[in-house]
């Protein structure tokens, strides 16, 4: 199996790949917000610390343990240190993520069409959660066809990609929509920044708030912010680098992907603010009265942006949401691509059989569950269980497994990436991701349980909040445990 | 733009930009190695 494993056709294609999937919809409405609530340019420092000390470390120990094993995260936890149960918890994760990313994708690729005549009208809060998602009160289960539609053309077009295999698919995917995301994207800044009241935007995004440094919330959000958005320790970079050549320069290719994916969220943060200085202008208001991130920034507040351009919006609310879904489709095919491989590597299915399976039942349960009146509900509950713990937690037994408990490994990690590479990992690499990396994680991972404990979440009743949290929780560890107690079907020796 | 915002945003834009383009040199001038 191993001499018979797809691979990228060149580094070059891995790397694009690899930051399709790391340049996804956070970069564009979470890194601004982010960046402006913790210092605005002052947040530089932190976050740049955090891309060395936690982002880069972490993002090379994935590409070790992917390289060096040839595996999805399973197989290769399997082979590097008997915790194959670890793998199937990140499986189980990736799984829950495609189902609910191909929701909020499908939202993007629907205000395609309807920021053409900005077809949302003046009230643009009402227009997203009555006549679009057609929300209802707690869980409502009633059928949405509008949701329904967008989800079946993103799970075709995602399948589509995927049926392609890695050299055919994956890479030929990213090599049309990431040239065509940065183009679109361009664009929009450039419109964004002539806007009238841009540079108030500006100021309040790069005006840095020197004694927001002295708090630990901000660095812990600068070292929660990479972690999500490089796309470490949740498997998909392990897998991508389960498919590159033997003979690979991984630390000069992360770094490569590490400074593109922020030099991207720089761009989108420079965007979003001038869009949002203009909202301010236009309203009569302050900047800080009108910034949001995340569905509110995108659904909402962009929206209300682009109908105050009048018809000259059209064009900037296509490219928008153009650049949320072409972002979002190499992000997701990314996601997918670990349980896609994790399933081949076990089972030994084919790709055909394990993208029919496996994507295609995930996309049977994406459209049931969010075709309802409750989507944004379910989307809300299980992204934050399902990043703040799901990711957190298999990110950090990932590295606390080998750098706590089982060090010599880490030597062996180090000396299989150095073997080609040109940047050499030393002692440093070694030292933060045995002391600053896991601790990090386990300072966000300890206050977010406090948190969800002490507050739950986001006004949510707590019998909902447990039903679909709780649940995606139950589903990852009954998930880990039962699939880990599969019988391989590969013989060993081929593994 | 006030004089602070402008000087963060040359730093943030040349840090990450210009790392982003050294870091692709560097990595340009370290093909890899063909497999046997």
């Amino acid at each position: 199996m191993s001499g018979n494993r797809e691979n990228w056709s060149a580094r070059s294609g891995f790397i694009i790949a690899a930051i399709g999937s790391a340049v996804g919809l956070g970069n564009i409405w979470r890194f601004p917000y982010v960046a402006y609530e913790n210092g605005g340019g002052a947040f530089l420092v932190p976050y740049l610390v955090a891309i060395f000390a936690a982002g880069l470390p972490l993002l090379y120990l994935d590409y070790a343990v992917g390289h060096k094993f040839r595996k999805a995260p399973p197989l290769a936890y399997k082979k590097l240190m008997n915790s194959e149960s670890l793998g199937w918890w990140q499986v189980m994760v990736t799984l829950v993520i495609g189902i609910y990313y191909a929701s909020v994708l499908s939202w993007a690729g629907s205000y395609m069409y309807y920021a053409i005549g900005q077809k949302w009208g003046a009230d643009t809060q009402a227009f997203f959660f009555n006549s679009y998602l057609q929300n209802g009160e707690g869980l409502a289960l009633g059928f949405v066809p509008t949701l329904f539609f967008g989800l079946v053309i993103v799970w075709a077009v995602v399948m589509f990609i995927l049926y392609g295999g890695v050299r055919r698919g994956v890479e030929l995917a990213n090599k049309i929509f990431m040239p065509l995301l940065v183009v679109l994207f361009t664009i929009l800044v450039i419109q964004a920044i002539r806007l009238p009241g841009a540079t108030a935007g500006l100021n309040a995004f790069f005006t840095p708030n020197w004694e927001a440094m002295g708090n630990y919330k901000v660095w812990l959000a600068a070292f929660g912010h990479i972690f999500f958005s490089l796309s470490v320790g949740f498997g998909i970079m392990l897998t991508y680098a389960s498919y590159l050549k033997r003979k690979t320069n991984m630390t000069g290719s992360g770094a490569v992907v590490a400074l593109a994916n922020s030099s991207f969220e720089i761009l989108a943060g420079i965007g979003v603010f001038a869009a949002l200085g203009f909202m301010a202008f236009s309203s009569g208001s302050t900047v800080e009265e009108v910034v949001s991130g995340g569905i509110g920034l995108a659904f909402i507040a962009f929206p209300k942006i682009i109908s105050s351009m009048g018809a000259g919006g059209d064009l900037f609310g296509f490219l928008f949401f153009a650049s949320l879904t072409v972002a979002g489709i190499t992000s997701m095919v990314s996601i997918l691509e670990v349980p896609i491989s994790a399933f081949q590597d076990k089972l030994g299915w084919s790709r055909k059989k394990s993208v029919s399976i496996i994507a295609g039942g995930s996309a049977i349960v994406s459209t049931l569950i969010f075709s309802t009146h409750s989507a944004i509900t379910f989307v809300d509950i299980i992204d934050y269980f399902a990043n703040n713990i799901g990711i957190v937690g298999g990110g950090l037994l990932s590295i606390i497994l080998v750098s706590w408990f089982r060090r010599p490994l880490l030597s062996q990690l180090q000396a299989h990436i150095n073997q080609y590479a040109s940047i050499k990992l030393g002692v440093g690499w070694n030292f933060l991701l045995t002391v600053v990396t896991p601790l990090s994680l386990l300072v966000a991972l300890g206050l977010t349980i406090k948190s969800i404990v002490a507050e739950g979440y986001g006004g949510y009743p707590a019998e909902i909040l447990w039903l679909v949290g709780g649940g995606t929780l139950a589903l990852f560890i009954v998930g880990a445990i039962v699939l880990s107690c599969l019988k391989d079907k590969v013989p060993e020796e081929e593994n | 733009m006030n004089t602070e915002a402008i000087i963060m945003m040359i730093i943030s834009t040349v840090l990450l930009w210009g790392g982003l383009i050294l870091a692709m040199i560097h990595l340009s001038k370290h093909p890899d190695e063909p497999e046997d």
